[in-house]
Formats: structure tokens, sequence, C-alpha cells
């Protein structure tokens, strides 16, 4: 469960990021975060693993303070989210494996990780989370060899070697293709069912935003304005939410299956 | 219209002017100061063409003498680039921004290296002559320190400049500095950091040519042997060989510069 509590970010320029923030988040839950860019979902979303410092509230995981933690009990509590990011943040030129591997540094000792001793059963869960987002074969492949879709679903492997009990989605797909786009939401709405990890998107189409969430919050200039089951996410909610009517290019449209 | 062109400022030309003035002010300065004097290297001339026609042929028997100190001179630069990279891999670390966000730890290794680097190479070598005693081991010494400030100074720049995106997933799955550095920094910097490894190195084989002029082994004691007893033809094949020694080091080591990069 994650909870924010009158979380406020003001950014040294004097911009309000996140204005009185108060929200709960349930284990299992798929939310996804819609909103203008600069609305505040990405600092909303980093704020939870603290990759943004908040300036004001508190941020709780499963009833533990995570604005509170501090080195070691900081990453004992980072080791529990996964992150996947808009532009992968793989590291091109090692091997997938060694990248999806990478995500389990914080279960080992140092001088084990860096001397790559990584046990058997750890090459096993890097190896299953790849098979579970069908790229196994890829595994001694370089990173940059792999299409954007592939490195996605790479870095979607990481979070699940974590062990993560949180995934956090930084726009996933804002660099993929519409087809491409489709596998990396199925691969991300297919764990989060399967494995009952609890999965927060950010996303600006807002047809995937209502095909593939259980649940919408709306950010706009920092302030949340709206949150609610995707059922109550009617057009007009989105342009609430947007200040504005919906664009085309704000919706995915239709992709034929390959 | 009218208003539109006021806004569009032409660039002004006091800045360039300015740089001229100060150029032209220093080149003045400069010429005065050494007492330049294109008069003196035209007298100079016979004595120039005794030494071109003193060194011509050169002593190829002399090869022979030559060879040990040379090769003393190559294990100087190579033990000494060696020590220097294995040096350099912490601070290089302590002065990238994007490693240490603490810009008191950055600040403080970066004067260290700045205070590292206005040493000449020479006065090193002098240095470590008179801590270490007349031979090679000043000379590694010497040529450790001076490495070491070439390949620090490359390294923390090229650091800064990787991607952030792994530096920041490692950030988020919970790494500790060490895991944060072996992950994310450590594959993307490696292929610059070998790549100015071996630049330094090449810089390096030139400089120790010369140390033995200090006393600190190599080739150096050799060429300033010959030079002050007017032995031009061994001189010459001192320096001609050196030539084609540091050729084939800089053309194999661009030629494998040019593959990491």
């Amino acid at each position: 469960m994650i909870e924010f509590k009158k979380v406020r970010k003001v950014y040294p320029n004097g911009t309000v990021g996140l204005d009185n923030i108060n929200l709960t988040i349930h284990p299992g839950e798929f939310v996804i975060i819609v909103g203008l860019s600069g609305a505040g979902k990405s600092t909303l979303l980093r704020s939870i693993n603290r990759l943004h410092e908040i300036s004001e509230g508190e941020i709780l995981i499963d009833g533990k303070s995570i604005t509170a933690a501090k080195g070691a009990g900081l990453r004992r509590m980072r080791r529990d989210i996964g992150m996947i990011f808009q532009n992968f943040n793989l590291v091109k030129r090692v091997s997938v494996l060694r990248n999806v591997l990478s995500g389990r540094v914080g279960y080992h000792s140092t001088l084990r990780t860096l001397l790559g001793l990584w046990p058997k059963k750890d090459v096993e869960i890097a190896l299953e989370a790849l098979s579970r987002v069908n790229i196994r074969e890829k595994a001694y492949a370089r990173a940059d060899e792999l299409s954007g879709g592939q490195q996605q679903r790479v870095s979607i492997a990481r979070a699940l070697a974590q062990e993560a009990k949180i995934i956090l989605a930084d726009e996933p797909v804002a660099s993929l293709d519409p087809l491409t786009t489709r596998q990396v939401m199925d691969d991300l709405k297919r764990i989060n069912q399967e494995l009952g990890i609890t999965t927060i998107v950010n996303l600006h189409f807002l047809d995937l935003a209502r095909e593939y969430g259980t649940r919408i919050i709306g950010l706009r200039a920092g302030k949340l304005v709206f949150d609610g089951p995707v059922e109550e996410a009617t057009d007009d909610v989105f342009s609430e939410i947007y200040g504005r009517k919906i664009k085309k290019d704000e919706l995915l449209g239709d992709v034929e299956e390959a | 219209m009218a208003a539109e062109t006021k806004q569009i400022k032409t660039p002004s030309k006091l800045r360039f002017t300015i740089i001229f003035l100060v150029m032209a002010v220093l080149y003045v300065f400069s010429w005065r100061g050494v007492e330049a004097d294109i008069g003196s290297l035209i007298e100079g001339w016979p004595y120039i063409r005794d030494l071109i026609t003193g060194m011509w042929p050169p002593n190829w028997k002399y090869f022979e003498r030559i060879l040990d100190p040379m090769l003393e001179t190559l294990r100087i630069a190579i033990i000494a680039t060696t020590f220097g990279a294995i040096l350099s891999i912490p601070f290089t670390l302590l002065a990238s921004r994007n490693v240490f966000p603490n810009t008191w730890v950055t600040n403080s290794a970066r004067s260290f290296l700045n205070f590292v680097r206005t040493i000449p190479d020479l006065l090193l070598a002098g240095i470590f002559v008179a801590l270490l005693g007349i031979g090679p081991v000043a000379g590694v010494a010497a040529m450790t320190v001076f490495t070491f400030g070439i390949i620090t100074k490359l390294a923390y720049e090229s650091v800064e400049t990787i991607d952030p995106g792994p530096l920041e997933s490692m950030t988020a799955v919970g790494a500790n500095k060490w895991q944060f550095i072996a992950f994310a920094v450590v594959p993307q910097a490696l292929p610059a950091f070998v790549a100015y490894v071996l630049y330094a190195f090449e810089i390096c084989v030139r400089a120790a040519a010369i140390l033995g002029l200090v006393g600190a082994g190599g080739i150096g004691i050799m060429l300033s042997e010959t030079l002050e007893t007017f032995q031009y033809q061994k001189m010459a094949t001192i320096v001609l060989f050196t030539l084609v020694i540091v050729i084939v080091i800089d053309s194999i080591s661009s030629r494998i510069r040019e593959k990491l990069l």
C-alpha cells in the first residue's frame, strides 16, 4: 500500500510541482496517471521511490515512511520498487542478462555483485523474468542490439528480477511505435494480473489509459483533480483534467495486430 | 515593421575588437620579453648548418649501445602509465559530479588534480631524482604522477558525459555507491578510459625520452651526453631511433583508440 499524506513539492525556482496530494494506492491496483506535460505526473511517480525529493508531507509504503528513510534503509525500500523509464535506461554496451541481473544488486553483498558472482538461483530468476516478457533468447545479446520495444521489455524483466512489489512506469511507451506500445502495455498488465504487482503508469494516451487501467488519477498543475475507477473516467472527465477538449494525438488509435 | 527591425540587434563587434587588441598586446609583450630577433637566426645559421652536417651520416654502430637505454625508456613508460592509470581510477570518480553530487568532494578532488597538473614533467623528474636518487625508479615515479594527471583530467570529463539513464535506474533498484559505479558508470566509461590510457602512454614515451637529462633513467642521458661532447652523429642515431619508436607507438595506439571510441 502506498499512501501520500499532504505531499507538496516546490521546485527551487518556485514552481509548485505537487500541491497537497492525499492518495492511497492499494496492493494489486493498476493505476494510470494522466495529465498534461508539466502537470506533475513524473514528479508524483518519482517521489514514490525518492528519485525526486518532496518538500512537505510524507509518503508511506506498507506503513513505512520512505520520506524519512536513509542510507541502507532507503536502499532496502527501493529494492522493492521497480522502475521503468521512457528511455529504458539500460546499459547499452553490456548483455541483456547483466542488465536484468543488475536489478538484484540489493539482495547481495557489494563484493559479490562487483565480482559478478551471481548465485545460480539469481541467474534463473533473471532468465525466468526474461521468459515472462518473451525475450529469453536475447539473454546474451548486447542490449543495444535490441529494438526499442525489446529494450523496454528488458527493463520490465529487470523490475521482475528485482522481485518488486510495486512497479512504477514513467511514460513507458512514449518512445515506442503503436504496435510495440500495445505489447509493452500487455506485458505490464499481464504481470500485474499474474503476480499481483501494484503498477502505476504515467501515460499521455487517453484511450490506452482507459483500456489498461483499473483506476485513473488526473493531475492538473500539481493538483489531484480526478481519482476514480476507469468507468467513471469519461471524455468529459478527461477534458476537465486537461482543461480543454481532447486532441486526436492524445489517442493512440486502433492498431491492427500483426 | 520598424519596431521589429529595431529588436534584432546586430551582433556587437566590440567583443571581437577587444579580444583582437588583447591578443596583439600579448604578442608584442612576449616578443619583446624574449628579445626574439630574426637577425640572430640568420647570424646563427652557420652553427645550425654545422650541427646538421655534423649529424650526417648517423653513427649506425651506436645503435647497439642505445638499444638498452631505449628499452629502459619504454619500460619506464609502460610501468608508469600502468601505475598512473590505476591511481587515476578513484580520483576520476571523486572528480565526477554525476558520481559524487557533493560539490565539496568533487571540488577538492579537482583542486588536487589541478595542482598535480601544474608541475612540469622535468621538474617532477628532478624532484624524484632528489628524493629517490639517480636512476629509472625516479623516472617511473615522475612519469606515474605525470600520466595520472593527464588520464584523470580526460577521464572525469568523459565520465560526466555518460548517459544518466542507467545511473538513475541503478539508484532506483536500491544499489549502493559501489554497485552504482560498477553497474552504471564503469561499463559506460570504460572504452573512453582505455583510450585515454593509451593516449597518456604515447605522451609518456615522448616525455620519458628526455627524463635522462635530469638523471631519471632512459635514453635521455645518452642524448645529453652526446650533445655535450659534440658527438652529433651518435646524437642523430638517438634522435632517429626515438622518432621511429614514437611513430610506431602512436600509430598502433591511435588505431586501437579509433576502434574503442
